[in-house]
């Protein structure tokens, strides 16, 4: 069964580029987890990220809010938010609130990553 | 306004009840996505419709004052499916059910918005000593049933 929480891992890549798994479903319940996690590596220093979105079944706009929030953090640092996710119906909430003009979301973490060298 | 429907199945109208609390809605939307599934909707119109009916119990649990109950009730209509989700919250505020402008990356109103934007029809109403019903319709689309 397909998990009602969220599963998050982070990996850092060239010590500088955070990549961060995200695995589930962010909503109201979960996106405060997903907020705290990002919001402590910023906290630490990391100001650039790589989120990959593609075990993400399911985003609200507490989600969407979470990664707004973090976006504008690290922007205040220089830094940068890619995203992952080749699910059409993450790519169309994207599309819908305008948020596709505000992420760049690519199909693969390579590409995401490379983006942000 | 809503419009004017006949009622389209056997058991026309199904409900369900969740504490006012963040863990319950994927219920709600579960619950939500299995009425539309029985329908016969397709699996993007599914996606709109959990999504749409999360967004409505987010709103309510942020919003709602001393509401410690979200009623969904899904009713079935020969064009559609229309569910209503109701809080019990009292003093409303009207930035709850107003949708935002898209010009600027930032959080509120992006609930309401996202509704306005995957539902048919979608209607508010605060009552003001018992809650708030958010009433919301969609119809089947060209490659449902």
């Amino acid at each position: 069964m397909a998990r009602v929480d969220i599963q998050m891992q982070v990996r850092s890549v060239n010590g500088s580029i955070a990549v961060v798994s995200l695995d589930g479903e962010i909503d109201v319940y979960t996106s405060p987890k997903v907020k705290d996690f990002i919001g402590k590596l910023i906290d630490k220093g990391t100001y650039t990220f790589a989120i990959d979105m593609q075990n993400v079944r399911y985003i609200d706009s507490t989600g969407l809010g979470v990664l707004i929030g973090g976006l504008k953090r690290v922007r205040e640092h220089g830094g940068a938010v890619t995203l992952v996710s080749t699910n059409p119906q993450t790519r169309k909430i994207f599309d819908i609130t305008g948020l596709i003009k505000v992420f760049d979301i690519y199909d693969t973490v390579d590409e995401a990553v490379n983006a942000l060298k | 306004m809503m419009q004017a429907r006949e009622v389209g199945a056997e058991i026309p109208e199904i409900e369900v009840r969740i504490p006012s609390r963040a863990e319950w809605v994927a219920l709600a939307r579960l619950a939500v996505a299995t009425v539309a599934a029985r329908m016969h909707f397709n699996v993007d119109e599914i996606a709109d419709l959990k999504l749409a009916v999360a967004e409505a119990c987010t709103n309510a649990i942020q919003h709602a004052r001393e509401s410690d109950e979200i009623v969904i009730t899904c009713r079935i209509y020969h064009d559609g499916l229309q569910i209503t989700v109701r809080d019990f919250g009292i003093g409303t505020e009207a930035e709850r059910i107003r949708s935002r402008d898209l010009g600027e990356p930032r959080v509120g109103g992006l609930g309401v918005y996202l509704i306005r934007a995957l539902m048919d029809e979608v209607e508010y109403r605060v009552e003001r000593d018992s809650g708030t019903v958010l009433t919301m319709f969609k119809r089947f689309g060209d490659s449902s049933r």
